[in-house]
């Protein structure tokens, strides 16, 4: 795989305004291309080297805008790589990098692995010999931090849904094998293109429900859907306030445009939160009231994260009891707010409410508990106590990115089928797609196969 | 007493499927060659199944041929029938196998051994090597004749210190009561190599007469002439059909109470035997679920009542064998000629080898078949064929040659073991080509006819033909781009026959030739070509443009690896001096040797970053001389 072309995000994660997505290879600027465009129309592919363009990256397919760029155009070997290089210059903060990474890797690059632009670099020439024992230990060092991580990421929930998939895969596999190694084998069953449709579908509908139903995959691209509820008056909007002063507002979209329910982005500590209706708490105080009380169950259906407020110096109503009803079995952190005021709640009818949910006091009024409330989502995201959220953020790209190449490959596999494409071939892409799902966990040992040949079918002459 | 036996350029130690193929290739390439065989009766002899080819290994047979070796033109001769296996798969997997009159076939083997020029073919059993400085320069018999020479390739197959286990009896002996070869075994040892033990085994053979045929079912041979020479012209059309039966109940019921007799249970057997290969005493205890067993009978030839009963690999006792043998329907009164053994013997780790099947311990002195832990005919005779090209053009001063993965099975095989070494008999699997679809029966002499006229194994006249053919092809390719055909009624009409869906516009006919229910007797239909082509011409025009997209996609992937392959890495490297290696990954460098950086990166236990270490550490070195 040298010399392919690879990207990556080159600046430290969820800090700073702006990041840059790196690509270098010989595709780079063809790659680019593809996802820009600049207000003339100017293609990249024409531009002068080392030159700086302002435009938008669109999502080929649907011409949708997903991000305003500036796109640098650097041809080799005058590059850090001494390949052709872009580097796309966007919104920082993990969402959007995210996005714009999604799109250039959906676009054939590669993810690149820890230290490759820099081992790039050095094996073009760029850098010279006494740099070299450096470039070993980075290697090295990276990546066995990133095989730490893979490692803990083993007894994850994911890495045992993907095994139990790729044995899946292994069995069809070896039946394949069979069929072709001992043809006369008499009572193996025939891997019929109708046998394999049906494992080819079943595998894709298990990859398509990973990529969607990753929490963590739907977090990195559109952010943790977060709703604030509580009632009227117990400071929902102070709260929405001091979560997006604190941690900068990535996308605002303004409100009185047609959708109804309003988005913001913020990042608190590394976790991208999407407000939902954040409008609705501006204008109204209650989203109940302003978009409906089915509307405002299916916001709430679709939430990742339920921050519930209550008021510190009220006492509990029946309608603060029917929100815990109403958020039960959701990811909920209670935030009783006020308490730069006397104390009116019952707090341990509030503990035992949240059962096992985080409560956090403040005074969003006094600037109190904020940074304990920040932490709460910090942990709950990072320590797994959300839906497969046992996942780190640099794999995560990389998961996805090879969890949409596995999908790709059994999606190939299926056309080839239903093309009555012989079942040898079929099972190529079946292959890439297990090896694939292999990558995902940290393994990808091709003896499997035959080891599974041999386990399950008694053959010999 | 030693005295002075002559002086060759080769010597070729063993004369089964490994050293016929050594020996003839070192002639035929152009070096002065000696083959010396423990038993001239024993030449290309089978000692287990009377069977050519199969998936994997037919196509090696057809590889084998296309460089100019002899196991193809020598089974198209003398088998007894043949079969061309998955025909209802892809291109890419499809098999020819050839049941073998085994007398025949090792006479005809024997035949043409003694006519090579160049070649000298010679009874005796070496017991030593003359190796001087770590590099070989002869051989010593066990009669005390000494032959000096250049080069030496041992292909000693199950004869290291075999030993045939039946029963609770086991003695010393090659396979089919042969004698077995002691002393080089431990000569190989004393040079410091690292021997392992193994084990196979084979059926009981029986009398054909007294098989009740009418409770078994016909297995014949194709009704097509087949061949796995593309030189042959001549066909055997007289074919004689195999035999399916199964083990019943009472077979089983028979291995479970003897289980204790028999010696892989016992422990009395401690060689490693293959998985693919089991014992039916294994068959019956791992798959104990399986209320039957295929057993096929397969005449061992055309005038002889012997008939080999595939599936019942043992090493049971001799009486529990009858036993056996009466329990499986059609084989009621049957009369058993020889007992099934198992056989255990020396095998060298083949890790301790280069790509060209030359020992790393001693130069000029290489190995192939069975003896570097792999079994089967064919696997050995393409070891074998390699063995000898490379010592027969390394004693006459020429480069060696080196398949590679994509080149052919024989690569893949050569090069599994040679990098990741075997723990079992290693056999060849179409799983573990990962281009298979590049390693095809049908184009074994596009991938390979080149390399077999240069370095002289294929002649030129053979060469023209081969190079007319692929003109061929590749005209008619052509042709098929640039003809349209037109939606006409014609056209339409042989689609609807055929299940398709109709035109709408005028379509290439390579792209109608795409679509799966079409095939190129429908195109030439619509499209005649003006000259006649030959049907091997169209095999290759059909698959290489139905399969194009595969094809292409595979051909990617090699190009990639193509760019590792090209990475060499000097033999002198010092895995000690990389710092950042990982220590598992310095110490298999460190037995290995790769020499190229893709080699390495297929070596269990040297994972990508290593990989990306050493390729900083190689352009390291480079920049220094550079900059020196």
């Amino acid at each position: 795989m040298e010399f392919d072309t690879i990207t990556a995000i080159s600046t430290p994660l969820g800090e700073g305004a702006i990041a840059i997505v790196r690509i270098s290879g010989d595709e780079a600027i063809k790659i680019a291309d593809g996802i820009f465009r600049g207000p003339s129309g100017k293609s990249l592919l024409q531009v002068n080297s080392h030159t700086i363009h302002y435009g938008h990256l669109i999502e080929p397919k649907s011409g949708e805008i997903v991000e305003e760029v500036m796109v640098s155009v650097m041809k080799g070997p005058k590059t850090f790589t001494r390949e052709d290089v872009v580097e796309i210059n966007c919104h920082g903060g993990i969402v959007s990098v995210n996005r714009v990474l999604q799109l250039i890797l959906s676009q054939g690059a590669r993810l690149a692995e820890p230290g490759e632009f820099t081992k790039r670099a050095f094996l073009n020439g760029r850098i010279d010999l006494s740099q070299a024992e450096a470039v070993m230990d980075l290697i090295r060092a990276k990546t066995d931090k990133a095989m730490n991580v893979a490692l803990g990421q083993m007894e994850g929930r994911l890495s045992k849904l993907i095994q139990k998939l790729r044995q899946e895969i292994l069995e069809t596999l070896a039946v394949v094998e069979v069929n072709i190694d001992y043809p006369e084998y008499d009572d193996v069953e025939e891997m019929t293109h109708r046998l394999f449709l049906e494992k080819g579908n079943y595998v894709k509908q298990e990859i398509e429900k990973l990529l969607t139903t990753s929490q963590q995959g739907k977090i990195l691209r559109d952010g943790l859907a977060t709703v604030i509820i509580g009632r009227p008056n117990v400071g929902k909007s102070s709260l929405l306030n001091s979560l997006v002063q604190e941690n900068k507002a990535i996308v605002t979209d303004i409100p009185g445009t047609t959708r109804d329910v309003i988005e913001e982005y913020v990042n608190v500590r590394g976790v991208p939160l999407k407000l939902v209706d954040t409008a609705g708490i501006r204008e109204t105080e209650d989203i109940v009231e302003r978009i409906g009380v089915e509307r405002s169950r299916a916001v709430l259906k679709e939430a990742d994260l339920i921050l519930l407020v209550l008021n510190y110096s009220d006492e509990l109503t029946a309608e603060d009891e029917s929100l815990f009803e109403a958020v039960s079995g959701m990811d909920v952190i209670v935030i009783v707010n006020k308490t730069d005021l006397p104390q009116k709640i019952d707090l341990e009818r509030v503990y035992e409410l949240a059962r096992s949910h985080k409560v956090v006091t403040t005074s969003l009024l006094e600037e109190q508990g904020i940074d304990e409330l920040e932490e709460s989502i910090a942990d709950l995201f990072f320590e797994g106590s959300l839906e497969a959220g046992d996942l780190t953020y640099v794999s995560n790209t990389r998961h996805i990115a090879l969890l949409g190449q596995a999908l790709q490959a059994i999606t190939d596999a299926i056309d080839a089928i239903e093309m009555g494409t012989p079942i040898d071939l079929v099972q190529i892409d079946f292959t890439k797609a297990w090896e694939l799902l292999g990558e995902v966990i940290g393994e990808s040992v091709q003896d499997n196969l035959i080891n599974q040949l041999f386990s399950q079918f008694c053959l010999g002459k | 007493m030693q005295y002075e036996a002559g002086s060759y350029d080769v010597i070729v130690v063993g004369a089964g499927h490994a050293g016929s193929e050594a020996g003839l290739a070192a002639a035929r390439v152009g070096a002065k060659t000696l083959m010396l065989t423990i038993n001239l009766d024993m030449v290309a002899f089978m000692p287990c199944n009377p069977s050519v080819g199969g998936p994997a290994k037919g196509i090696v047979v057809r590889e084998i041929d296309a460089l100019g070796g002899e196991m193809g033109r020598n089974i198209d001769k003398t088998h007894i029938q043949m079969r061309m296996l998955n025909t209802g798969k892809g291109p890419a997997v499809r098999a020819l196998r050839a049941q073998a009159d085994k007398f025949l076939y090792q006479h005809e083997m024997k035949r043409t051994i003694e006519n090579q020029p160049n070649l000298t073919l010679r009874q005796g059993m070496v017991e030593q090597l003359i190796v001087e400085d770590d590099i070989v320069k002869g051989v010593i018999t066990q009669t005390g004749a000494i032959y000096r020479a250049k080069t030496v390739v041992i292909t000693t197959g199950t004869f290291l210190r075999g030993e045939i286990i039946l029963g609770e009896l086991k003695y010393s002996s090659g396979p089919n009561n042969q004698q077995p070869s002691i002393k080089l075994s431990e000569h190989l040892e004393e040079l410091g190599f690292d021997l392992v033990r193994f084990k196979t085994g084979t059926p009981p053979r029986v009398n054909s007469s007294s098989i009740d045929y009418s409770k078994t079912e016909i297995q014949p041979g194709d009704d097509i002439p087949r061949a796995f020479s593309y030189e042959t012209t001549k066909y055997i059309t007289d074919q004689l059909p195999c035999w399916l039966t199964y083990t019943s109940l009472e077979t089983h019921q028979i291995i479970d109470a003897n289980l204790h007799r028999s010696p892989m249970y016992s422990g009395m057997i401690k060689g490693t035997g293959p998985r693919y290969c089991p014992s039916i005493e294994d068959k019956v205890v791992r798959f104990n679920d399986k209320p039957r067993h295929q057993i096929f009978l397969e005449p061992e030839g055309r005038n002889t009542q012997e008939v080999y009963v595939q599936g019942l690999s043992t090493s049971l006792p001799e009486d529990v064998q009858r036993k056996m043998l009466a329990s499986i329907p059609g084989l009621e009164n049957v009369e058993m000629m020889r007992a099934g053994y198992a056989i255990e013997y020396d095998a060298i780790v083949p890790t301790q080898l280069w790509p060209t099947l030359e020992t790393k311990k001693v130069k000029n002195l290489y190995t192939a078949g069975q003896i570097n832990g792999t079994s089967g005919y064919e696997e050995a005779a393409g070891q074998g064929l390699m063995a000898g090209i490379n010592a027969g053009l390394r004693a006459i001063g020429k480069e060696e040659v080196i398949l590679s993965r994509s080149d052919a099975y024989i690569g893949v095989l050569i090069d599994d073991l040679v990098t990741k070494g075997t723990n079992e008999p290693y056999r060849l699997l179409t799983s573990r080509a990962e281009y298979r679809l590049l390693l095809r029966h049908d184009n074994a002499d596009m991938r390979l006819t080149e390399i077999g006229h240069k370095i002289g194994m294929i002649s030129d006249e053979r060469y023209e033909r081969f190079l007319a053919k692929k003109a061929a092809v590749e005209a008619e390719k052509e042709r098929l781009q640039s003809i349209i055909l037109k939606p006409s009624e014609e056209v339409q009409s042989v689609i609807r026959e055929n299940g398709g869906t109709e035109l709408k516009d005028g379509i290439r006919a390579a792209d109608l030739l795409k679509r799966p229910e079409m095939s190129y007797v429908h195109i030439q239909q619509l499209a005649p070509s003006e000259i006649e082509l030959d049907d091997e011409v169209t095999e290759q025009v059909e698959i290489q443009i139905k399969y194009e997209g595969y094809i292409a996609k595979s051909l990617q992937q090699v190009d990639r690896l193509k760019k590792m392959e090209n990475k060499r890495i000097p033999e002198d490297i010092d895995y000690d001096a990389i710092g950042s290696l990982a220590t598992e990954a310095r110490q298999k460098l460190k037995q290995v040797r790769p020499l190229s950086v893709a080699q390495a990166s297929r070596i269990s236990g040297v994972n990508p970053a290593d990989v990306s270490i050493l390729l900083v550490y190689l352009e390291q070195g480079k920049i220094a001389r550079i900059s020196q």
